[in-house]
C-alpha cells in the first residue's frame, strides 16, 4: 500500500460520512441506480431546453410507429410526439413524487418524535391518529381529496404525503423510545437542555439512519402513487405525466401499444432505481444490518 | 379470560375508528363544494334561491352541523349511506350489487399470491443461492417498482390482443348461452388476467417474507432434530417447518386489506372489471360524491373488520401472542 493510500483509509476511518460513501460504494447495484437516477433528474430539469418539441402540439399524424418520421418514440392518439413527453412529465413526477415524501416525513417524524418523547397519553392519543390512517384506504382517500378539492398539483402532493407518513411515524417512534433512555440524553437533560432541543438537537440526529433510508423509499412510492392518481385522471390537466400519457392512451392499445409501454418503462426505471439507491443508503447508514 | 378481555378492548377500538372514519367523511361532505341541492337543481337544469332553500329544509342541510351529523351516523347504522342522484339508486344498493365481483377477484388474487409466494419463498429457502432464489429477488424489485396499472396493461396487450387467450374486458360474455359450467369457464377465463395483476403486487412480498422466515426456521434445533431421526428433505420442509414458516406470511397477508382496496381499483378500471374499484372510479369521474363517500366508508370498514380478525385469529392459533393487549 503506497502511502498516499494509507493516508486515504486513515481519513475514512476518521469521518462517518465518508465510511458510508465507501459502503455505499462497495454496493453495485446502488451505483448504477445511483447514476440512472442523477440522469433521470437531469433530463427532467434541463430535457424539455434539449429536446424543445412543445408536448402539448400535434406533430405528426397519430399513431406513428416509433423510428419513424424522426419521432423517436413515435406519436400518442393526439399526434403528440411521446418522446417529448415522455421527458416533460419527468419533472412532475419527480416534483411530486419528492416533495409528497418530504410532506409525508415532515408530517410523520413529528408526529413519532412527539409520541415518542413525552409518551404517557401524548403517545396513545397520536399513535390511535397513526392507526386511523393506517385503516383509511390509501389510493382510494387521496382520490376523494382530489376529486373533492380540486386536482391541482399542490393538492395532489398533500392527498399523497397525508395518506403516507404512518411508516415513518412508526419508525420516528421506535427509535426515539430507543434513543431517550440511553446516557447521553439524560445527560444532556441533567445539563437543563429544552425539551425542544433535546427532540430535535440531540435525540433526531441519532434517530435518522432509518428514517432516510424509508424517505427516500417513499420518493418511490409517492412517484408510483402519482402515477396511479393521474393514470384514472385525476391530475392537473395542464401538466403531462407519465401516469396520464398511459392514462389518456389507454383506449388505444390496439393500434398503439407504444404509447403505453414506453412511458410505464419510464415509471418503472426510475421508481426501481429509487429502490436500488434506498438499499445502498441502507447498507450505508445501518452496517450492522448488513451483516445478518 | 384473558383472550376476551383482549378481544373486547380491541373491538372497543375498532368501534371509535369506525366513528371516526364517519366523522371524516361527513366533514368531507360538509367541506366539499357543493350540496345535494345544488346537483338536483343541475340535473334539473337550474333553479331558484326559493326552490334551492326548499330542497335543503327537505334534505335537512339547513339543521346545525352536530344535528345533520347526528342524523348521517344513524343513518350508516341503518345501512343508509345516502343517495347517488348520478346512478339513481341507493348508495348502498349500489355498493352491495358489486361486492361479489370484488370478492371474487380480491379473494382469488390474494390465495393465488399467498399459494405461489410461499411456494417460491421455501424453494429458494432450500436454495439460497439457486434460480429460484435469483428470481425472488428480481420479483420483489419488479413487483415494488412496476406500477400495477401497467403490468395489467401490458399482460392485456400480451395475452388478450396479441395472443387472443383470454378476452378484454368484463367479467362475462353476455351473449354466451348455456348451463352453469359454461358460464363458470367463462367467468374464470375473464378471471385470469386481473387475477394474476393484482396478486402480482403481493407476490413479491409474500416470496420474500416466506424465504427469510424459511431460512430462519430451516436453521432451528427442531428442523435439525428431524433430519437427525431420519426423515426426508421434503418432509421436514412441508411437515414441520412450513408450518412454523407460515404464521409471520399470514399475518402480513392480513395487514394487507388497505393497498387490495387500493390495488383492486387500479386493476379493476384497467380490466372494466364490474366491481367496487370500477365504481369508485366511475363515481369520481361523475363527481358524485356520496358513492365516493359511501365506497371509502365501505372498504374502511372492510380495513378496520380484516384487522381485527387477522389479529383474533391469531391469537388463537399462536398462544405466545395471546397475552398481548
Amino acid at each position: 500500500m503506497s502511502d498516499l493510500d494509507q493516508q486515504h483509509s486513515i481519513e475514512k476511518a476518521q469521518s462517518p460520512f465518508a465510511e458510508a460513501w465507501d459502503m455505499f460504494l462497495r454496493n453495485h447495484a446502488a451505483v448504477v441506480a445511483l447514476v440512472f437516477l442523477l440522469l433521470i433528474v437531469l433530463t427532467a430539469i434541463f430535457g424539455p431546453y434539449i429536446y424543445p418539441t412543445d408536448p402539448f402540439e400535434m406533430v405528426w399524424a397519430p399513431f406513428s410507429p416509433p423510428g419513424q418520421e424522426g419521432f423517436l418514440l413515435g406519436t400518442d392518439y393526439l399526434g403528440r410526439d411521446l418522446l417529448a413527453m415522455i421527458i416533460n412529465g419527468a419533472k412532475v413526477s419527480l416534483l411530486i413524487g419528492l416533495s409528497a415524501a418530504i410532506v409525508s416525513v415532515v408530517i410523520g417524524v413529528t408526529v413519532g418524535a412527539l409520541a415518542g418523547f413525552y409518551r404517557g397519553w401524548v403517545e396513545e392519543v397520536l399513535m390511535r391518529i397513526t392507526e386511523f390512517f393506517q385503516v383509511l384506504p390509501t389510493l382510494l382517500f387521496s382520490m376523494v381529496l382530489v376529486a373533492l378539492f380540486g386536482a391541482s398539483l399542490p393538492m395532489i402532493t398533500f392527498a399523497i404525503g397525508i395518506v403516507s407518513w404512518t411508516a415513518v411515524a412508526r419508525i420516528t417512534r421506535s427509535e426515539f423510545l430507543r434513543i431517550r433512555e440511553l446516557e447521553y440524553v439524560t445527560a444532556s437533560r441533567a445539563s437543563g437542555v429544552s425539551n425542544m432541543r433535546l427532540m430535535f438537537g440531540v435525540i433526531l440526529p441519532n434517530a435518522l439512519p432509518p428514517i432516510i433510508v424509508q424517505s427516500a423509499l417513499m420518493v418511490g412510492s409517492a412517484i408510483l402513487f402519482e402515477a396511479g392518481l393521474s393514470f384514472l385522471g385525476l391530475t392537473d390537466p395542464n401538466v403531462v405525466s407519465w401516469g396520464q400519457i398511459i392514462g389518456s392512451n389507454r383506449q388505444y392499445i390496439l393500434d398503439a401499444g407504444y404509447t403505453v409501454t414506453f412511458p410505464g418503462i419510464a415509471i418503472f426505471v426510475t421508481v426501481l432505481a429509487i429502490s436500488l439507491v434506498g438499499d445502498g443508503l441502507n447498507d450505508a447508514l445501518n452496517p450492522k444490518l448488513r451483516q445478518r | 379470560m384473558k383472550f376476551l378481555q383482549t378481544t373486547l378492548t380491541r373491538v372497543f377500538y375498532a368501534i371509535l375508528l369506525l366513528i371516526a372514519v364517519l366523522v371524516l367523511n361527513f366533514s368531507l361532505m360538509h367541506l366539499a363544494p357543493g350540496d345535494v341541492a345544488d346537483t338536483i337543481s343541475q340535473s334539473m337544469g337550474g333553479a331558484d334561491q326559493e326552490l334551492l332553500d326548499q330542497i335543503r329544509a327537505d334534505y335537512g342541510l339547513d339543521q346545525p352541523f352536530l344535528v345533520q351529523l347526528g342524523r348521517y351516523i344513524g343513518g350508516v347504522l341503518h345501512f343508509d349511506l345516502g343517495f347517488s342522484f348520478f346512478y339513481n339508486q341507493p348508495v348502498s344498493q349500489l355498493i352491495i350489487e358489486r361486492i361479489p365481483a370484488t370478492l371474487l377477484l380480491v379473494v382469488s388474487a390474494q390465495l393465488l399470491a399467498l399459494f405461489v409466494g410461499v411456494l417460491l419463498g421455501v424453494m429458494s429457502a432450500r436454495k439460497p443461492n439457486g434460480i429460484t432464489s435469483h428470481f425472488v429477488t428480481f420479483l420483489a424489485l419488479f413487483g415494488y417498482s412496476a406500477p400495477v396499472f401497467w403490468t395489467g396493461i401490458l399482460l392485456l396487450i400480451g395475452f388478450s390482443l396479441k395472443i387472443q387467450w383470454f378476452p378484454v374486458a368484463g367479467m362475462q360474455d353476455v351473449t354466451i348461452e348455456g348451463g352453469f359450467w359454461v358460464h363458470f369457464v367463462d367467468v374464470a377465463r375473464h378471471l385470469v388476467l386481473p387475477m394474476i395483476t393484482l396478486s402480482s403486487i403481493f407476490l413479491a412480498l409474500y416470496s420474500r417474507l416466506s424465504r427469510a422466515t424459511m431460512m430462519e426456521v430451516l436453521g432451528s434445533d427442531y428442523v435439525r432434530t428431524a433430519k437427525a431421526k431420519g426423515l426426508t428433505s421434503n418432509q421436514v420442509v412441508y411437515k414441520h417447518a412450513l408450518k412454523n414458516a407460515l404464521s409471520p406470511v399470514i399475518t402480513l397477508a392480513g395487514l394487507q386489506f388497505s393497498a387490495v382496496v387500493s390495488g383492486a381499483v387500479l386493476v379493476e378500471t384497467v380490466f372494466s372489471w364490474p366491481g367496487l374499484g370500477t365504481l369508485a372510479f366511475q363515481s369520481i369521474i361523475a363527481r358524485d360524491t356520496p358513492t365516493i363517500l359511501g365506497i371509502l366508508f365501505f372498504s374502511a370498514l372492510v380495513v378496520i373488520l380484516g384487522n381485527l380478525l387477522t389479529d383474533m385469529a391469531l391469537r388463537l392459533v399462536d398462544p405466545r401472542m395471546r397475552g398481548r393487549g
